[in-house]
């Protein structure tokens, strides 16, 4: 009559295995079909889901992994974006070529200011002003660039929508979609295998404790580097792909401050220094205001702010109650445990 | 020798912390530093670990120089050290704390993994190694010290005050598990510590600091007879008497 109770598989890093795997099958296969049976204004929430969570994973490279707060990441958003924008219509160099030279610049860009701000040991509150005087003095420098547009914007040559060149990235909404997926699920897999690796466990100790860390043989100064190099260089492809996908850039709404902020509120909500909570966040936070959007409209309440009002009241009650995000919760209740990496 | 302070002083706004220090560790010995609160025993520690650089004299590991070199090139030359005012890694877990120190000496993480599971073992903190590092007692953090700082397979182990507040029979345990590790590896190590019993039980050879100058030094059962020592720790008049 007794019946043993079946034990979790349990890989090496202890978490069970079996309800993992399943899970996130089940969320591949969903993300993966979405677009048979979703209209364009589904694919659109989608696909900005998609990008805040690439956007999101990569921030949380420096902030989660290594505990370094840059608050300006709009620079590398913007530099990545003008960098590919002005290749293809200068000289009409596709995205997947540029985008190379994209993430390097972004690269070298965050490691000047890394080393910058690590040789003099700017570090804290004072590294996170750092980071956004780069990106504000970018803006007003980009302002004056006649040949990237100036304020006056720079544009890409946008094709009919139903015609696929998968090439230049011009197409229809499931293209975007299924591009935005795949730099997604790439930025995560890598995520994933630096955080189990060394990096990852050398980042984390200097999050924790940088002194500790330089005495266990780690040279932190290099560590911290590669973390920048690597979030700057990812951004950098999500400002590829926002560049191609809404086709206009200016200065003064791609490097500005409230793009930094945005990029970060995904992995805040959803939580800090986890694979997930990138993702998770920038699906509650989209489908939160869009839903707000609906709701309002459908309740007929027309009062301007309204929305602005209630999204922020969410987002209070989230931090208040969930400090650590909402997948180191979610992921108790769902029985995924451990996540170590808060 | 394994490591040679020659003449080292330092001195932090104008206070005199270590003054003109000089004594040497041989290979495989066992040195206890002792002295009160303040006589400089923690800044010749940060001294040798690279945590800043003697203001003048020259401290020699293997006969290389190693003063004036940053704490991560000190931990590659061979040498290990804890803290006394701990600093683990919190929000990490005990088993992960040591995987840190463990992937200096190992090439990968599973090996890392394996070599920190063994060396909880060694301390009895294998039943601890899920927890969060925030989660342990101050007994236990200074534990975490000294396991995280085995882990780089150091040939000279640095301890700072590990045996405060441990319980008689717990110094013991930590006692004989540095002669194991002194006898079987070969591990050479410098204490610093205020638990006599550790200190009379482990160390063949003891220096005694006492505002930042070495006062005496010798052998534990004459060191503690020593008049100046008495004075230092107990003054004068209670000597004289």
């Amino acid at each position: 009559m007794s019946q043993a109770t079946p034990v979790p598989q349990v890989n090496a890093g202890g978490l069970p295995l079996n309800r993992t795997l399943l899970l996130g099958t089940a969320c591949g296969v969903v993300l993966l079909l979405l677009p048979l049976w979703a209209n364009n204004y589904v694919l659109s929430i989608g696909t900005l889901i998609l990008f805040l969570a690439l956007a999101g994973q990569a921030w949380n490279v420096m902030m989660g992994f290594a505990g370094l707060l840059s608050l300006g990441h709009a620079l590398y958003i913007g530099l990545g974006a003008y960098t590919s924008a002005a290749l293809f219509s200068h000289y009409e160099i596709g995205p997947w070529l540029s985008v190379w030279l994209a993430a390097a610049i972004c690269a070298l860009a965050g490691v000047g200011i890394g080393a910058l701000a690590f040789r003099f040991s700017i570090s804290g509150v004072q590294f996170s002003l750092l980071t956004i005087a780069f990106a504000e003095f970018t803006r007003i420098g980009f302002d004056h660039i006649d040949w990237l547009g100036g304020p006056a914007g720079l544009f890409l040559k946008v094709q009919q929508r139903e015609h696929i060149d998968l090439l230049n990235l011009r197409g229809p909404p499931a293209m975007f979609y299924y591009v935005a997926l795949m730099l997604c699920g790439g930025t995560f897999a890598l995520c994933r295998y630096l955080l189990q690796g060394r990096a990852g466990y050398y980042w984390q100790a200097i999050r924790e404790n940088e002194d500790a860390a330089r005495a266990l043989g780690i040279h932190t100064l290099r560590w911290k580097l590669l973390a920048v190099a690597i979030s700057a260089a990812l951004t950098g492809v999500a400002g590829v792909f926002f560049a191609f996908y809404y086709n206009s850039l200016f200065p003064e709404q791609v490097f500005h401050m409230s793009r930094s902020i945005e990029i970060i509120l995904a992995p805040v909500i959803g939580g800090i220094g986890s694979l997930v909570g990138p993702v998770l966040g920038a699906a509650l936070l989209t489908l939160l205001g869009d839903l707000s959007t609906e709701v309002l409209n459908a309740l007929g309440m027309e009062i301007p702010g309204v929305k602005q009002v209630l999204y922020g009241c969410v987002l209070l009650v989230v931090v208040w109650y969930l400090p650590h995000g909402v997948w180191p919760a979610l992921a108790r209740a769902l029985g995924v445990t451990r996540e170590q990496h808060k | 020798m394994m490591l040679e302070i020659d003449n080292v002083g330092k001195s932090f706004k104008g206070i005199r912390a270590v003054q003109g220090a000089s004594f040497d560790v041989a290979e495989h010995a066992i040195v206890a530093m002792i002295g009160p609160n303040g006589a400089g025993k923690t800044t010749i520690f940060n001294l040798v670990a690279g945590v800043f650089a003697p203001d003048h004299g020259e401290i020699r590991f293997r006969g290389k120089r190693i003063s004036g070199l940053e704490p991560e090139q000190v931990c590659a030359a061979g040498i290990g050290r804890t803290f006394q005012i701990v600093k683990p890694f919190a929000g990490l877990s005990v088993l992960d704390n040591v995987i840190v120190g463990a992937l200096h000496a190992e090439r990968n993480v599973f090996d890392a993994r394996k070599r920190a599971r063994a060396i909880l073992e060694q301390l009895g903190m294998e039943q601890k190694a899920q927890q969060p590092a925030a989660a342990l007692t101050l007994p236990e953090r200074k534990r975490l010290e000294v396991a995280r700082a085995l882990a780089t397979r150091p040939e000279l182990l640095l301890l700072d005050e590990v045996m405060a507040g441990l319980r008689p029979t717990e110094v013991d345990g930590m006692v004989s598990l540095f002669e194991t590790l002194n006898r079987s590896e070969g591990t050479t190590i410098l204490l610093i510590e205020h638990v006599m019993r550790a200190v009379m039980a482990l160390s063949k050879h003891i220096v005694v600091l006492h505002h930042g100058e070495i006062i005496a030094r010798g052998e534990p059962a004459e060191v503690v007879k020593d008049p100046a020592v008495l004075a230092c720790y107990l003054g004068t008049e209670a000597v004289s008497a």
